[in-house]
């Protein structure tokens, strides 16, 4: 299999007219083409793509533990969807992005969608704000969201189409199976997996399982393997599998 | 035996309808003994008594009926009697109980399953009240403190102690052999083993963990030319399978049988005249219970034979056999009744009925081990199952038990009811696979799932004696085929760890510095005394402390003898400190006796490292964010309902694997660090698998000293710890540095670096 990679960093040109903090902060991405177009992988699971001043997170499933109370009598800790929205806070504060784009499963069920308190809605609509904002439909949220900015079933830019799950169609980024791998020695972490046609995204909310990228759901898409770029280390891991 | 015949009098002058004694085992295996012994004189006198037993093994057509149409003598478990608890016929089916017989009373003491079974009958007396109790153990040390803690607070107790028989006849193996300086399985025994069984009826053949009997069964059998009908039996196997050797060993079938704590408690069958015990066991009651097993007739002296299995078990056998000899068993200080069992009980009583929160304060506070329980507990308790007790945002809209109008508790949604009964029990099992014959063949046992998913096709492994091939995972069962193969890849699932007993610990210590050391045999001597010319005999005044390079790592082997979870312990505090100062530490391991700490630096001062203040001080800080505390409030979440064990059915139905405690754990601690379990969990911890007070302990006795000898290579004493398994990884700066070599490497060979 044959990648197009940059390796980061200082002999990469795109970043020369970025003020010098600023670069040293997206420097801990790990950069890769799909289409022609630059992506940078962040550490916290969130995809950076500067031709577009894009960012995109996937299943960030707010309100799960509202809706296992709700259907299940099981209480988890109620407090997944503050820190999932704090974090991405903290990716939207580095990038301040003109577009926002939630992959999907953004809520884990429709009804979670009203279960955000006071505080959670103030938050999301701060980040909102001054920001074209897509939900992507998904399979825990296929109808369109009632909270403020538009829902799609895909969204198409910079060459390349955003959607919940993969399709055959080439240059997709996708999310939905919450992809996972590891160093041999290492521990199983959230992981962008993608070759030279498709890229999955890591699940980004906090109360979210993995597939390990070896399960045959995720092979399928990969037959003749890839990049996996681990999350949640000192910084972001490429690894083929 | 003799606890039924009270109900076997009584039912046979006065014939009364539903369910009259409730037996209590902690072993399924031991309620199935029961009952084959109960119903000979029962059948042979044609008395109209029913006994069944229920257990997880029971059908569910004779579960269900059960419920409807009691047996006159119930056979069962703290779980399974829980689960009965928590239907809304309870009442009805236990308002005739007359008398509850608690069988091996200590080993449930021991654990939280006899927190479990204390509140349990607590609820049972509560419906019968005329209920007695009766318990029975062979191998208790405080017979007082244990009569305390079953009887009903404030009753009455009597204690009667049985005529004790002559003293057991019990020695350790002394094998032509080599005995190695490490490993586990005593496989250098065998042919000595081998005669040992020709000499006897039925040998019984002991080890500490599954995969030890496994391996060890493979190498017997190969070894066995005169074809001696032997035989394997342990958990992970399938219940067809145990009971199949059960039964030929009842029959009288078998010569040996190979086996592990599932035939530990006191099952007495057929002519077993010999016990042999492979591995140091780890604690003296233990090692009595097995012997035990042999000769059960009265005045016969049973007779057990311990092999040691490397040569520092040379040592903990003959510590452990001048233990029996001085009937010095090991005391436990047993705690205060668990809150994350209450909380469990709690829910299970909300199945069966709604309830009054005073009255059900009463009912727990009569249970042995939460007499002492404050009204503020309970009602953390209380709130934490009806609303997650959480601090800044609670489900008031989504409480699991809500208070009607006359004040009563109950569930809001009936139907949460399953997943409570699916969820009770207190036992962390790991999760198992099912391994089966390729097409439809039959099942050989269970395997741990981390195990099977670090197979892949074509890898061979032991199970049930036989080498078997895995080929694929279909609908979570483990599909194998039979293997030529002469030498599998191990089966690695994993056995009960038990830590060495403070007792046991000086005894050892003792021996190892006894001048003459006049007990040990020849090699030993040898094995010692090569120690002291390559480096020194651990003391009890203070710590030796080894430094030695091994595979390219810095090695370091504490010997403080303070047993494997203080060990352990010490392993994380002092790698913690490591990680502080940039020493760079990858990993530890842990026994009962030494911490091996390795990583890339070399370390020099460590005495600033094993300062008791230092440690001290750091206990708080550190405990917050390591594995251990993780692991315990895995199981404090488990068992007070937070989180639900994995369900093979749930793990069938989603696709996504569950996500990982360790979040919620996390999560807790930064939004609501005063959280009910985030407190069980540190108190738990901290008594339990942290076990600080062997560290203390240890520090108490040397004072400070430290021996710290630079060795070229690893020491005698040292060897054993290189292969032992459970090695407990560091991640911190030493292993990212390594995972970034290591992708760069990968990427490399891909030609993409």
């Amino acid at each position: 299999m044959k990648l197009k990679n940059s390796f980061v960093r200082q002999d990469s040109d795109d970043d020369n007219d970025l003020d010098e903090p600023m670069r040293s902060k997206i420097m801990t991405g790990y950069r890769f083409q799909l289409n022609d177009t630059l992506l940078e992988a962040q550490n916290s699971g969130a995809l950076w793509v500067e031709r577009s001043q894009l960012l995109c997170v996937s299943d960030l499933h707010l309100g799960k533990s509202d809706r296992l109370a709700r259907n299940r009598g099981v209480l988890l800790p109620p407090y997944e969807t503050m820190e999932t929205l704090s974090r991405l806070a903290d990716a939207i504060t580095l990038f301040d992005p003109k577009i926002v784009v939630c992959l999907g499963d953004s809520f884990d069920d429709p009804l979670a969608e009203n279960s955000l308190s006071e505080t959670e809605r103030d938050t999301l609509a701060t980040l909102q704000a001054g920001r074209e904002w897509i939900w992507i439909a998904g399979n825990h949220d296929p109808a369109p969201v009632s909270v403020a900015g538009q829902s799609k079933i895909a969204y198409s830019t910079s060459g390349l189409t955003f959607r919940h799950e993969a399709t055959d169609n080439s240059f997709e980024i996708s999310g939905h199976f919450h992809p996972k791998h590891k160093v041999p020695s290492g521990r199983l972490r959230p992981a962008f997996i993608h070759d030279t046609t498709r890229l999955i995204m890591p699940a980004f909310g906090l109360y979210t399982g993995g597939l390990p990228v070896k399960a045959p759901e995720l092979q399928k898409w990969f037959p003749s393997g890839g990049i996996a770029v681990l999350c949640g280390g000192s910084r972001p891991l490429p690894v083929p599998f | 035996m003799a606890g039924f015949l009270p109900t076997l009098a009584a039912l046979l002058h006065n014939k009364q309808n539903g369910l009259h004694t409730v037996y209590v085992s902690p072993l399924k295996a031991l309620t199935a003994d029961i009952q084959r012994n109960l119903l000979k004189p029962i059948e042979f006198l044609g008395l109209d008594i029913r006994v069944e037993d229920r257990t997880g093994d029971t059908s569910q057509t004779t579960k269900r009926r059960q419920r409807v149409d009691p047996p006159h003598i119930l056979l069962t478990t703290p779980e399974s009697l829980a689960l009965l608890l928590s239907y809304e016929e309870a009442p009805k089916i236990f308002a005739t109980v007359r008398r509850v017989i608690i069988d091996e009373a200590h080993a449930l003491s021991e654990s939280k399953r006899g927190d479990q079974l204390m509140l349990a009958l607590s609820r049972l007396q509560a419906i019968s009240p005329q209920m007695s109790r009766i318990a029975l153990s062979a191998t208790v040390d405080q017979p007082e403190a244990l009569a305390a803690e079953i009887a009903p607070s404030p009753a009455q107790t009597k204690v009667i102690f049985a005529d004790p028989g002559p003293p057991p006849d019990i020695r350790m193996l002394t094998s032509e052999n080599r005995v190695p300086w490490s490993g586990g399985g005593g496989r250098y025994a065998i042919p000595d083993i081998l005669d040992e069984i020709r000499r006897h009826q039925t040998t019984l053949i002991f080890h500490n963990t599954r995969a030890q009997a496994e391996i060890f069964f493979h190498h017997l059998w190969m070894a066995n030319e005169d074809d001696l009908p032997i035989g394997i039996h342990h958990g992970s196997l399938s219940k067809t399978a145990r009971a199949k050797v059960e039964q030929a060993m009842v029959n009288g079938h078998m010569r040996a049988i190979v086996c592990t704590g599932t035939l530990d408690l006191g099952i007495d069958w057929g002519n077993v005249d010999l016990v042999i015990q492979v591995g140091a066991p780890k604690n003296i009651k233990r090692l009595v219970q097995r012997i035990g097993r042999a000769n059960h007739r009265y005045n016969a002296p049973s007779k057990a034979i311990i092999v040691p299995a490397n040569q520092f078990e040379v040592v903990e056998c003959i510590a452990a056999l001048d233990a029996v000899r001085d009937s010095a068993l090991d005391g436990t200080a047993k705690a205060a009744g668990p809150l994350d069992v209450l909380c469990q009980h709690i829910l299970v009583r909300a199945c069966s009925s709604p309830f009054d929160a005073n009255d059900l304060f009463e009912e727990v506070t009569t249970a042995g081990p939460y007499k002492g329980l404050d009204r503020k507990a309970f009602d953390d308790c209380l709130n934490f199952c009806a609303t997650g007790g959480y601090a800044l945002r609670a489900y008031d809209k989504w409480k699991r038990l809500r208070q009607d109008d006359h004040g009563n508790w109950s569930l809001r949604d009936p139907r949460t009811a399953a997943i409570i009964r699916m969820n009770i029990g207190t036992i962390q099992d790991t999760d198992t696979l099912k391994v089966k014959m390729r097409g439809g063949g039959k099942l050989l046992g269970e395997v741990e799932e981390a195990f099977a998913a670090s197979l892949t096709p074509g890898d061979t492994f032991l199970i049930g004696g036989k080498i078997v091939r895995y080929d694929a995972l279909k609908e979570l069962t483990v599909q194998v085929s039979r293997s030529a193969s002469k030498s599998p890849k191990v089966a690695v699932f994993n056995g009960t760890k038990f830590a060495t007993s403070l007792q046991l610990s000086e005894r050892i210590l003792k021996i190892l510095n006894d001048p003459e050391r006049a007990d040990l045999p020849e090699k030993s001597k040898e094995w010692l005394n090569l120690q002291t010319q390559f480096s020194k005999i651990p003391q009890a005044a203070e710590l030796l402390v080894e430094s030695f390079e091994h595979d390219g790592r810095q090695h370091n082997c504490l010997y403080g003898f303070a047993g494997r979870n203080a060990q352990q312990t010490l392993g994380l505090l002092l790698t913690h400190r490591m990680e502080r100062t940039g020493l760079a530490p990858l990993g530890f391991v842990a026994t009962d006796y030494a911490t091996l700490i390795w990583g890339l630096d070399r370390v020099e001062d460590w005495s600033n490292l094993l300062s008791d203040t230092n440690l001290r001080s750091d206990l708080e800080g550190w405990l917050a964010g390591n594995t251990v505390m993780k692991r315990t409030f895995r199981s404090v979440a488990t068992i007070s309902g937070l989180i639900e064990r994995n369900s093979p059915q749930q793990r069938k139905s989603g696709k996504q694997a569950t996500f990982s405690s360790d979040i919620l754990y996390d999560t807790l601690r930064k939004y609501d660090p005063e959280h009910l379990l985030l407190r069980m969990t540190r108190s738990e911890a901290i008594a339990g698998l942290v076990d600080f007070g062997r560290i203390e302990e240890m520090l108490d006795r040397t004072k400070g000293a430290i021996r710290h000898m630079h060795l070229e290579r690893v020491s005698p004493l040292a060897a054993p710890l290189l292969l032992e398994a459970g090695k407990i990884p560091i991640h911190g700066e030493g292993r990212a540095r390594l995972e970034e070599r290591e992708a760069e490497k990968l990427l490399r060979a891909a030609g993409l670096g």
